[in-house]
């Protein structure tokens, strides 16, 4: 399998300050893939660079195997929700999908009518008169369309309740299971993203902390609580994610892909949202970076 | 990309056809008759040989249209620039909706390309069109006028409205680019529009290309007449235009130029010089016509400051003056207008493709 998504160095600025910055990732096919982080980590920045919006300051980046929007066949193999779903107010449910059907040679008519009919919505109503569960479902549907093979939404789930939430993540299941695009999908709620997505990517402070298979990484991080220990005293192959500690106790989240054999410690399971609090809590970044770096 | 294209414009495109034809419906109606009138007149003064003097009664007919037709015809294109070129692209980068129209399976430069070329022709469509309806309307009221290179004039006959039209969308569409906001885009779309217009028609039309220069005798029909510098102002004697003349100090006097029309063309200047090109000299007049220094005296307390009838002396002492004073008229033959309206589009064009070539550029610069 060929990586949907390719990143080498990858950087993005905006004036002096880098939105994105040295991001190598590899995103394998077929995967839906979480991409999470803190508000302004740089996850739309990632996302609009994937599909041609934005160029990058920095590295490169293949999406496909391809430059992200330099052609009318790339730029149709990617599909795209953007943040907050824009839309023409003025225009109908029936003017979009003729505006997607004109616009995308590979449009699919089919499936966009039997989404629309599925989701009941009124083809006549102006896109500016539709509730946000509904907006989100038409451009959906509309990204879906076109048949690509990557399709990319960033935060689409943000601004609905969490009953059109679930909907909405429903119907993308749907759309996956019965198209078989890969999907990546951003999100700053873990929650979103546990039930749908089987591969993630944490972005903190515009920097990749994290990426994997959610069931290797599932697997391979421990909570370790016990009598108080130092961080030294672990063995070398358990790499400390986050750690706390009380006059008696100690807690550690570590990354390590052979079991936990010291008997002091009570090991337990990570469930994703502690994993990801875990990448996103400022330890790490004092693990990686030299102490005298001074941060805004 | 071409029927998206269309789509999107409906709206606009709709209204701007419908204020053209509420335009040409009104033109149509009275059109007709202010032909009618002055072929009539025509015949009838020519049969009683008084064409040259008779006033034509067409110029005192739909008064009102005659104002506005001009001032209709020059703010159209800046109406063009506002609401189809500021809000061409302004709106969907305001929106956000620049995100789904660019991740179709269109490129963006297509898409610009599209919907610059569409917009655009269609703008210029409205400004020939428009120019086209008021030229014919207004075509008895040039014919009695003789103005057509006139600044007011000259800007609502030809093909220069086109290139206005074509300059006002892509200054719409660049100012929506660089600013990202409708309502800022079309404010300084209409600022800069307006600018861009008193420039050309102010400092750059006049040098496109060097007028022609023509001796005339002195004594014409229409003037000459003399200028005094007076303790309470000027006092002018026959004078019917000042041009080329700076106002006399007090006790000084100077000759001013008669009046001279081209037909069709564009008078810069009217001066009388001698032969050498300098203005005569207040000394050269008091000392070539005593008269007219006694007569500054008398003006003083009488104060005709309006042509009227010419005192004899006056007559005389100009006719002395004509054997050294000659009329000089600068002006652009009516023959240039279609050179000079040629050109001013071509300006107008230029500045147009610039500013669509500068929008592409400086769009892919901020979303690339």
């Amino acid at each position: 399998m060929t990586a949907v998504l390719e990143a080498s160095g990858l950087g993005k600025r905006y004036g002096h300050k880098w939105a994105l910055s040295e991001c190598t990732l590899v995103i394998p096919a077929g995967k839906v893939v979480g991409l999470v982080g803190p508000n302004g980590a740089g996850k739309t920045t990632l996302l609009e660079l994937s599909v041609g919006l934005l160029r990058p300051d920095a590295g490169s980046i293949a999406v496909l195997g391809g430059q992200p929007g330099t052609s009318p066949s790339q730029l149709a193999r990617v599909g795209f929700v953007a943040q907050e779903t824009p839309t023409y107010a003025g225009m109908s449910t029936r003017d979009r999908l003729w505006l997607g059907a004109r616009m995308n040679p590979s449009w699919d008519e089919a499936l966009a009518e039997a989404r629309i009919e599925q989701l009941g919505l009124d083809s006549r109503q102006k896109a500016g008169k539709l509730s946000g569960g509904q907006r989100a479902q038409l451009a959906l549907t509309l990204a879906v369309a076109k048949r690509p093979e990557l399709l990319l939404l960033d935060e689409p789930v943000a601004r609905l309740d969490p009953l059109a939430r679930r909907e909405f993540l429903q119907g993308l299941m749907e759309v996956v299971a019965e198209h078989g695009a890969s999907v990546i999908l951003s999100s700053h709620l873990v929650a979103d993203l546990e039930r749908v997505c089987d591969y993630l990517v944490v972005l903190v402070d515009s920097r990749v902390r994290l990426a994997g298979d959610i069931d290797e990484l599932l697997a391979s991080h421990h909570l370790l609580t016990g009598p108080r220990h130092d961080r030294d005293a672990l063995p070398h192959d358990q790499q400390v994610i986050s750690e706390s500690h009380t006059d008696k106790q100690s807690s550690l989240v570590v990354r390590a892909d052979d079991p936990i054999l010291d008997p002091s410690w009570s090991v337990e399971q990570l469930d994703l949202e502690d994993l990801v609090l875990a990448y996103m809590s400022h330890e790490v970044e004092a693990d990686r970076r030299p102490k005298l770096e001074v941060r805004s | 990309m071409i029927r998206v294209a269309l789509r999107q414009f409906r709206t606009e495109g709709v209204i701007g056809l419908g204020l053209l034809v509420v335009f040409a419906i009104v033109l149509a109606i009275t059109g007709p008759h202010l032909a009618h009138v002055y072929d009539a007149f025509e015949s009838s003064c020519r049969a009683a040989r008084d064409c040259a003097t008779a006033p034509n009664p067409v110029l005192n007919l739909d008064k009102p249209l005659q104002g506005a037709l001009p001032f209709v015809v020059a703010i159209a294109p800046a109406l063009v620039g506002l609401f189809f070129g500021a809000s061409l692209i302004a709106r969907e980068l305001e929106t956000g909706t620049f995100r789904l129209a660019w991740t179709q399976s269109v490129t963006r430069r297509r898409w610009l390309a599209v919907k610059l070329g569409l917009v655009g022709v269609a703008s210029m469509a409205i400004g020939g069109l428009l120019t086209w309806m008021a030229d014919w309307w207004a075509s008895p009221l040039d014919a009695v006028n003789q103005n057509r290179f006139g600044v007011a004039n000259f800007s609502f006959h030809g093909v220069a409205p086109i290139g206005y039209a074509a300059f006002a969308f892509a200054l719409g569409a660049a100012a929506g680019v660089l600013l990202r906001r409708t309502v800022a885009a079309m404010a300084v779309t209409g600022a800069g529009f307006v600018a861009a217009r008193l420039a050309v028609t102010y400092w750059v039309r006049p040098h496109l290309a060097s007028p022609v220069h023509e001796f005339l005798p002195l004594a014409t029909a229409s003037g000459p007449g003399f200028v005094f510098g007076e303790a309470q102002g000027t006092m002018y004697l026959n004078a019917y235009t000042q041009n080329g003349f700076h106002t006399p100090a007090i006790g000084q006097v100077a000759l001013t130029a008669p009046l001279v029309k081209v037909p069709n063309g564009w008078v810069y200047s009217t001066t009388a010089l001698d032969k050498a090109g300098h203005a005569p000299t207040s000394h050269y007049l008091f000392q070539t016509c005593p008269v007219i220094k006694q007569l500054s005296n008398q003006l003083a307390a009488s104060a005709p400051n309006t042509p009227g009838a010419k005192p004899d002396a006056i007559n005389a002492c100009i006719t002395k003056l004509a054997s050294t004073i000659h009329t000089i008229v600068s002006y652009q033959p009516a023959s240039r207008f279609w050179p000079f309206q040629w050109a001013e589009m071509g300006i107008f064009l230029a500045a147009a493709l610039a500013l669509c070539g500068l929008t592409y550029w400086w769009l892919r610069r901020l979303y690339a």
